[in-house]
């Protein structure tokens, strides 16, 4: 099927879906929807046209018969009893999400008092004032086909809110969960505003349950005030029949200090697109990501550090392994603004190829405007180091052992920055268990499910 | 030191207008506005082409039409209306010339305002120059002594007439006429170039030296240079530009291909000052170059080294094909950019053989409202074992209004490559200069000792004469510099 066959089809269940999308939906999500739908039209799913997908063609993944559910559709069994997280010692506050839908009989969750933690759909209706103040304020469906898409069909997702001066300890884990029965595309947005000196943790992770095809587009805004501290931990562990499109956008306010982690361990096409806007002065942001990826697998990460604002330091880092025919794709994107001085910006991609056909393709590109600023930028491919190998072969260990020692060491650069202790063990663990082999040849969900 | 000193500096180098702008009145034979079939069917027989050249220019011509102008560079261009171009201007001359005397005195003239005494060099600096003013070939000297060892330069045209076994076997071979819309344009139209061939075990034994300059109003040049280097030969080709000033922009599209053989050699250097533009960026120079060198043999080398300050806009990226196992390449570059210029220049590895090197050494200089780009690619095909690139890309901004960008392109293919890049950005340090100052050394001149010695790595490359006139030109660009 062509790229236009889709996209009319698109167009399409726009046209004849119009009635079931806006059922059940605000008006302003309505009106947004309605502007996604006229944006799509012009922009039509990236394709390999396009510079910022130069890499990655999503053509094959969006050229499959999905069902999409335009309504709540009624989860089957107790997802509470059907999917638990066994992270030892990790203490979280459990969301499930059923194919990108807020799941309808989540457990009560131990927040702070004012702290709001909702579908998107409820938000939309209780909490219109929060939610139009930030609900497409961030996201560029003008800009980005996949954001218009998302637009075009959201319906739900998470929300969350925390107000001003509130520390919300527990980390809030958002899973969400691919069951069905018929091969699905999910569209999932979500909405997390950060008040002013409120700090939160939020993980994302997402499974597959079943063995379908999936696609998910995934859209999150979030908006991150004065003086908060937030962090996103965003871990990717699918099997090899799922495609995932995720974007994030960030804004920050003046003093906030911004962390996100992206781990892709599993998955069969993979992109990320990372958005940070520097609005205010002195903003922190720390963006990293790691992915290991083998068998056919695909991974594509774009960053976009936007520093409107003067006095702001952003560090970015990616490391990724690749064996067998594994693909990846790196962009980094800095873009110092006029006037946008006393800028720090740092952005560094280290790439391991490990099989014959293993391709790596990554630019980091830096866009200047300023003169007062430190931006460098740096990107590696290469190979073990002999010495280093040699050094512990020397010391009698195998040479297997050896080099699995070494390509932990490099995964761990990007763990060792996620600041919850628990999930920073299992991620260790996983990655360890994912590069001896042990789990890439699963094809269920990885943190666990008893299924 | 003080702001408004600062500014005042700033503002002398941002406001420094080109010291090589002047035209000379030679008469020239143009042809009528335009591009069409006639119109390259009247160039071709005016220069007395063989058929196969009028084909491949007809071929190009066509596959020009269905192309579109890039977009995807970091460069604003106003639409350029390509039928408001003169396409063929050569000065007029009365028969061959035989010694100096018999040069046109104003062409004499010129290059004397612009330092280059040909008379002289001709003795004193042991340097071949084949002078391309406008298109066609006016003086090619030395050439008896290159004939001796059977080296040929000589000009495209006479190598056409001449040579045409070799024209036909190599021309479009490493830049096809459908490589991009530009090498298109100069296939379709090419008024002249240079033509150089050296044969097998033959070191050039001088450095092979070229003058482009645009001369007559609202002409286009476009000139194509064809290197071929033989298994085991060496040349060192030079390749420099000044413009005299004009108000209209005037476009420049060329095409250098380089063949170099088995452990052959061959080194490219570059220094562009065409005029860039007054203060306000008007006029300037449109440069859109498509470069591009295969190393064919084994341990085949080649060398580009490039000092960049003229032209509004540049758009050039000297590219290497890195075929034969061992071969390497190496990329040095210094873009200057001022007042309203802009560059988006940079080059491309290709890694296709094993064991194949390549270095890319690029500094970034912008000042004014200018916006340098470098963008590069290195790449590394799936059968290339072993492949070793490393990059270096630094940017130094002088001023709060211009701009620096760098979009390095990596793609590797292959597990045994070792790719590194890295890119920094600054502005020459406070501390730098107070250290000068501090030693009586004034902050003009403080900057201009940071700012050659930023460049240095790249002018060391250079040739003798080039690196003495590539000094001259960073000194002029950025004259009395920045804190």
């Amino acid at each position: 099927m062509s790229i236009d066959t889709i996209n009319n089809d698109f167009a399409d269940l726009f046209e004849q879906g119009k009635s079931l999308l806006e059922d059940n939906s605000s008006k302003f999500m309505n009106t947004k929807r309605e502007e996604a739908v006229e944006y799509f039209k012009k922009l039509g799913v990236p394709t390999l046209a396009n510079e910022n997908y130069k890499y990655t063609n999503l053509v094959p993944a969006f050229d499959h018969p999905y069902t999409v559910d335009l309504q709540y559709r009624t989860v089957i069994g107790d997802l509470n009893e059907l999917f638990y997280c066994d992270v030892p010692e990790l203490d979280t506050n459990l969301v499930l999400l059923s194919n990108g839908w807020y799941y309808n009989q989540n457990r009560e969750l131990d927040i702070p008092k004012g702290v709001i933690v909702c579908s998107l759909q409820e938000a939309a209706e209780k909490h219109s004032e929060i939610f139009e103040k930030h609900y497409g304020k961030y996201a560029k469906p003008n800009e980005e086909g996949l954001v218009a898409l998302n637009t075009a069909l959201a319906k739900d997702g998470v929300f969350i809110y925390v107000p001003k001066n509130i520390v919300v300890e527990k980390p809030i884990q958002v899973i969400n969960l691919l069951r069905s029965d018929r091969d699905l595309m999910a569209t999932q947005r979500n909405l997390v505003v950060i008040e002013e000196n409120a700090q939160a943790k939020l993980i994302f992770c997402d499974h597959t349950l079943t063995h379908n095809k999936y696609l998910s587009n995934t859209v999150s805004e979030i908006n991150v005030a004065k003086n908060a501290v937030f962090d996103l931990y965003t871990l990717q562990n699918q099997h090899l029949n799922a495609t995932v499109l995720n974007s994030v956008f960030i804004r920050q306010e003046a003093n906030s200090n911004v962390l996100t982690n992206t781990l892709s361990l599993y998955g069969g096409m993979i992109r990320n697109n990372h958005y940070t806007l520097f609005d205010g002065e002195h903003c922190e942001n720390h963006t990293y990501g790691m992915y290991l990826m083998d068998r056919q697998q695909h991974v594509d990460n774009f960053t976009f550090a936007d520093h409107a604002k003067p006095n702001c330091v952003s560090n970015e880092h990616f490391k990724g392994v690749m064996d067998d025919d594994a693909t990846a794709a790196f962009t980094g994107k800095i873009h110092v603004r006029r006037d946008a001085q006393k800028t720090e910006a740092y952005q560094s991609n280290n790439n391991l190829l490990l099989s014959e056909n293993a391709v790596i393709n990554t630019k980091p590109q830096l866009i200047i405007d300023a003169d007062d600023v430190k931006c460098s930028h740096g990107a590696t491919v290469g190979q073990m180091d002999d010495d280093a190998l040699f050094y512990l072969r020397a010391r009698g260990i195998h040479e297997e052992e050896a080099r699995m020692m070494l390509m932990f060491a490099f995964a761990h650069e990007i763990i060792e920055k996620i600041r919850v202790d628990a999930l920073k063990d299992r991620i260790d663990e996983l990655v360890e268990k994912r590069l001896r082999g042990e789990i890439s040849k699963c094809n269920t969900c990885a943190i666990a499910c008893n299924q | 030191m003080a702001k408004e000193e600062q500014d005042k500096i700033l503002n002398e180098v941002t406001q420094s207008d080109y010291k090589y702008g002047f035209s000379s009145d030679i008469d020239t034979d143009s042809i009528a506005k335009g591009l069409s079939e006639d119109v390259i069917r009247l160039i071709s027989s005016k220069k007395n082409e063989p058929e196969f050249m009028l084909e491949f220019r007809l071929k190009a011509y066509r596959h020009w039409l269905t192309m579109k102008m890039p977009e995807w560079a970091h460069l604003d261009i106003p639409p350029i209306d390509y039928q408001d171009i003169i396409y063929y201007a050569a000065p007029v001359q009365k028969a061959k010339l035989e010694s100096m005397d018999d040069v046109d005195p104003e062409i004499r003239a010129t290059f004397d305002k612009l330092g280059i005494p040909l008379d002289e060099q001709k003795l004193l600096s042991n340097v071949a120059v084949d002078v391309v003013m406008d298109s066609s070939s006016v003086k090619t000297t030395f050439k008896e002594a290159l004939a001796e060892k059977g080296i040929i330069f000589c000009s495209f045209s006479d190598a056409v007439q001449d040579h045409p076994d070799l024209i036909q076997e190599y021309m479009g071979t490493v830049v096809p006429y459908r490589d991009n819309f530009f090498a298109a344009l100069n296939s379709a139209v090419f008024s002249d170039g240079s033509f150089v061939y050296i044969p097998k075990g033959v070191r050039c034994p001088m450095e092979l030296s070229t003058y482009f300059r645009i001369n007559a109003e609202n002409t286009g040049q476009f000139e194509r240079t064809l290197i071929i280097c033989e298994d085991e030969s060496y040349v060192s080709y030079l390749e420099g530009c000044t413009a005299p000033m004009r108000d209209e922009n005037q476009l420049h599209a060329a095409i250098v291909e380089i063949i170099v053989k088995d452990n052959a050699e061959v080194k490219y250097s570059t220094v562009q000052n065409w005029y860039p533009g007054n203060k306000d960026g008007l006029g300037g120079i449109y440069n859109f170059v498509t470069k591009r060198g295969i190393c064919e043999g084994v341990n085949a080398k080649l060398m580009w080294a490039q000092v960049e300050t003229g032209s509004a806009v540049t758009w050039k990226y000297p590219s290497t094909i890195l075929k034969g196992d061992g071969s390497s390449s190496e990329f040095y570059s210094v873009a200057v950019t001022n007042n309203h210029q802009q560059a988006d220049t940079g080059t491309k590895m290709i890694h296709i053989g094993n064991n194949t090197k390549s270095t890319i050494i690029s500094k970034g200089i912008s000042a004014g409202k200018s916006n340098n780009s470098y963008r590069g690619l290195v790449k590394v095909v799936k059968n290339c074992e072993g492949a070793r690139n490393f990059s270096q890309c630094d940017s130094l901004l002088l001023g709060d209004k211009c701009g620096a960008h760098t979009y390095p392109y990596l793609e590797v293919h292959n597990k045994s490559a070792k790719v590194e890049h890295e890119a920094t950005t600054s502005k020459i340090g406070e501390d730098q200069i107070f250290y000068c100052n501090q030693r009586g050394i004034s902050t003009e001149d403080a900057i201009g000792l940071i700012v050659n010695g930023y460049a240095k790595e790249v002018i060391n490359k250079m040739p003798m004469e080039f690196a003495v006139e590539a000094q001259k030109l960073l000194a002029i660009s950025l004259e009395g510099s920045v804190g």
